[in-house]
């Protein structure tokens, strides 16, 4: 099994500018469409940002405030599992399968952890989405990312799947480059989101 | 080892018989990964939909001849317009423009197809779904929605028949589905453009069409994620009792305004550029000159982006927003006429002293460029803030922003069609027939838009079924342009279809234009230059200079003869 880098100046079709560098337009398309992404995040997170500073009260009546311990070790988690994304992906470029399936399939087990904690802690809390803004709010904007750790998620089990294919592995590593791209994407998002709600609570 | 990376010529080596001839227009019906068929399937849906919104404007032009409410309903009048404007942006412009990047990006820049085929033909395949649920909202109980194509909250996030499946609910289902297809679309059309030149296509020797592409796919970009996050906290407002615009519950209606406009100004500015790009690509070739100032116009296309995504707030100067950020917006939106100007100035520049071929789509762009200067001055004028809050909910905006739209977008996408009908079907067009739609089209536009601008300075508001018995006059002169552009359509049909169908058969070069394009026979074949691509030795527009584009250029004129 021949591995080779998906790295544009390896390819020197691509890099002479003739239209055979494929893998490289898949990633150049996904870098394009991951920053279209982060722009609905930003509208989103510009959006809570001024309603939480323009309302008199924020939090509805009855709410406590957000508990901060549980999503804490999720953020560990998920943050962490971006290193881990990064060691399968270094374990394919040097071409050990197994150790790539193993980290890889460790990353998703951090993700639906995640996933699970974010569910356990949606099922416990005191408001709904129809309890005004900030329902509205922390509900579209963690629920929206979950969505994309979901999406992650069976991307990863895709690329996966994949790897058991006979033969060679070099579209399949492009797919491993672009959803480790998607999810330290996913990360960082995750990282300004629990800044934004669970950090900065009270103004 | 690279070669196992990249991707294999031999795959695309299907026999497809050519798009354009007579014989295969069930191609057409198909789910079809080549760019050309796409391109054409997306013109020729727009097309259709063009008829769709030109029967609504026909209708409320009809209302509007007299001052009365008497022909329909105001709440039925409210649906229409909401549904004119959705259909002529939605469902015409924005994907008659990409049709053209489809059939233009590829072979202008020596690529045998999109950089993603599949993405490409599934967006395309949005279209008519959204298509059709938007012009389901015609049958569901309490009809389309009446909030307009800018579908503000409160109005729009109002019920009160009930029903879960209503016209605003279907309007935002599919402008949500319209920004997921065009989302898909920019990433293809721009990857394919940084990707897939031909050798010794370096970005200025790029054709401006390809430049003006990728500035406005870059706005569709940036800008049209936040347009459908919008519409999406709207569609949760309307059918899950969020509160996101609702100031009962905390929320705020403005915030959809800032959703909405950050993405719906600089959307003009997405069908407009491809439009500068058509203009920069006919009058050199029509007026036998290189385009004066090539660098200056490619750069110019990125500072309309850039300015574009900050000009939004002008369209809220009275919705409440504070005086100094009216002040700053005024400023930002006024720059834009700067690069704007540049295009403009490069334009009349390539003209000057040149040989006029007075072509049918030489004509429209002449009338385009016409009509767009008047509209240009109006929008300076607009964006000054005692100015638009005087006229700006007046008859004087509608008069402007159809100035730009029709008189001046659509006039320059019949350029294109007249343009390059021939490279892609292998026909051509009966000129007589193009030059009476011309004639109609202008004469139709002036006479529908001016005297817009009139009645909306002396008053007369927008969005309204009846009027005061003042501006009954400027409101018949408006109605019978507006007759005229609806006849106009009958030569237009009947050129194309006829054409199409027994037209003369068309050389690879009827213009005698420079660009890739024209070195490949017409119609192309599926792949343009196959695995024989050209290596580009200068840059384009060289009209008058005699320099080869490309290297060896007498055999691909020799190739494109033969095929």
């Amino acid at each position: 099994m021949t591995l080779s880098s998906p790295l544009p100046a390896d390819d020197p079709a691509a890099a002479s500018g003739s239209h055979h560098g494929h893998a490289n337009h898949t990633l150049t398309g996904f870098v394009i469409f991951l920053l279209s992404e982060s722009v609905i995040f930003l509208a989103l997170f510009a959006g809570y940002a001024v309603f939480k500073m323009s309302s008199p009260v924020w939090l509805p009546a009855g709410v406590e405030g957000l508990e901060i311990r549980e999503p804490l070790l999720n953020t560990v988690v998920l943050v962490s599992s971006s290193g881990v994304a990064w060691l399968a992906e270094r374990c394919l470029k040097r071409q050990q399968l197994v150790g790539f399936r193993l980290w890889w399939l460790l990353t998703m087990a951090m993700g639906s952890f995640f996933v699970y904690g974010q569910a356990v802690e949606w099922l416990h809390l005191g408001f709904g989405l129809g309890d005004g803004i900030f329902g509205s709010t922390f509900y579209v904007l963690t629920g929206f990312h979950g969505l994309h750790v979901i999406t992650g998620i069976l991307l990863m089990g895709l690329m996966l799947q994949r790897s058991f294919r006979p033969g060679n592995y070099d579209q399949g590593e492009t797919g491993v480059v672009a959803v480790s791209l998607f999810w330290h994407f996913v990360d960082v998002i995750w990282i300004v989101l629990f800044v934004l709600i669970y950090v900065w609570q009270r103004s | 080892m690279s070669s196992s990376v990249s991707f294999d010529p031999r795959v695309l080596k299907t026999p497809h018989p050519v798009p354009g001839a007579p014989d295969n227009w069930k191609r057409f019906f198909s789910f079809n990964t080549d760019a050309k068929v796409i391109g054409i399937q997306y013109i020729a849906t727009a097309l259709f939909y063009l008829l769709v919104g030109g029967v609504l404007a026909m209708i409320m032009r009809g209302e509007l001849i007299t001052p009365p409410a008497d022909l329909v309903d105001p709440s039925v009048y409210n649906g229409l317009y909401t549904m004119h404007g959705t259909v002529m942006l939605f469902l015409f412009l924005f994907p008659i423009l990409n049709g053209f990047n489809n059939l233009l990006i590829p072979p202008m820049i020596g690529a045998p197809d999109m950089a993603f085929p599949r993405l490409n033909a599934a967006a395309f395949w949005l279209f008519p779904v959204f298509g059709v649920i938007l012009m389901a909202s015609f049958l569901v109980p309490g009809g389309p929605s009446g909030s307009g194509w800018w579908a503000y909250p409160p109005q729009s996030i109002q019920n009160p028949l009930g029903h879960f499946v209503n016209g605003q609910f279907l309007w935002i289902l599919a402008v949500a589905l319209s920004g997921i297809s065009s989302i898909m679309g920019a990433i293809n059309f721009v990857t394919t453009i940084i990707r897939m030149r031909a050798p010794g296509m370096g970005w200025f020797r790029l054709p401006i069409f390809c430049w003006t592409a990728m500035a406005a796919q870059t706005i569709q970009l940036v800008g049209l994620p936040v347009l459908t996050a919008g519409a999406v906290l709207l569609l949760f407002d309307l059918s899950f009792s969020t509160s996101f615009y609702r100031p009962e519950g905390g929320g705020d209606p403005m915030l959809y305004q800032h959703f909405f406009w950050f993405y719906s100004h600089p959307a003009v500015y997405v069908m407009v550029l491809p439009v500068f790009g058509i203009f920069s690509e006919l009058f050199p070739v029509y007026a036998r000159k290189p385009l004066f100032g090539y660098k200056v116009v490619a750069i110019a296309s990125f500072g309309i982006t850039v300015l574009s995504l900050i000009v939004w707030v002008h369209h809220m100067f009275y919705s409440g927003t504070p005086q100094w950020m009216r002040n700053l917006f005024m400023v930002t939106t006024m720059l834009i006429a700067v690069p704007t100007g540049i295009k403009v100035f490069a334009w009349i520049a390539t003209l000057w002293r040149g040989k006029l071929r007075l072509t049918t789509a030489m004509l429209f762009c002449l009338g385009g460029l016409v009509n767009f200067i008047f509209a240009g001055i109006t929008g300076v004028m607009l964006a000054t803030v005692p100015v638009d809050i005087h006229v700006g909910n007046t008859y004087f905006v509608v008069g402007h922003f159809h100035t730009v739209i029709f008189s001046t977008i659509t006039f320059g996408v019949y350029a294109g069609i007249y343009h390059w009908f021939p490279k892609f079907t292998g026909r051509m067009t009966y000129e007589g027939l193009g030059k009476l739609h011309f004639a109609l089209t202008f004469v139709g536009a002036q006479l529908n838009f001016i005297p817009m601008h009139w009645a909306g300075l002396m008053g007369m508001p927008r969005r309204v079924a009846s009027y005061d018995p003042e501006f009954a006059f400027a409101n018949v002169l408006a109605s019978l342009g507006a007759f005229l552009l609806g006849v106009a359509m009958i030569p237009f049909i009947l050129n194309i279809v006829s054409s199409w169908a027994r037209g003369p058969k068309a050389p690879p070069n009827p213009w005698q234009a420079i660009g890739l394009e024209w070195l490949l026979p017409s119609p192309p074949p599926a792949e343009n230059f196959e695995d024989d691509v050209p290596t580009v030795i200068s840059g384009p527009y060289g009209y008058g200079l005699n320099k080869p584009l490309v290297e060896n250029e007498a055999h691909y004129v020799a190739r494109a003869l033969e095929a």
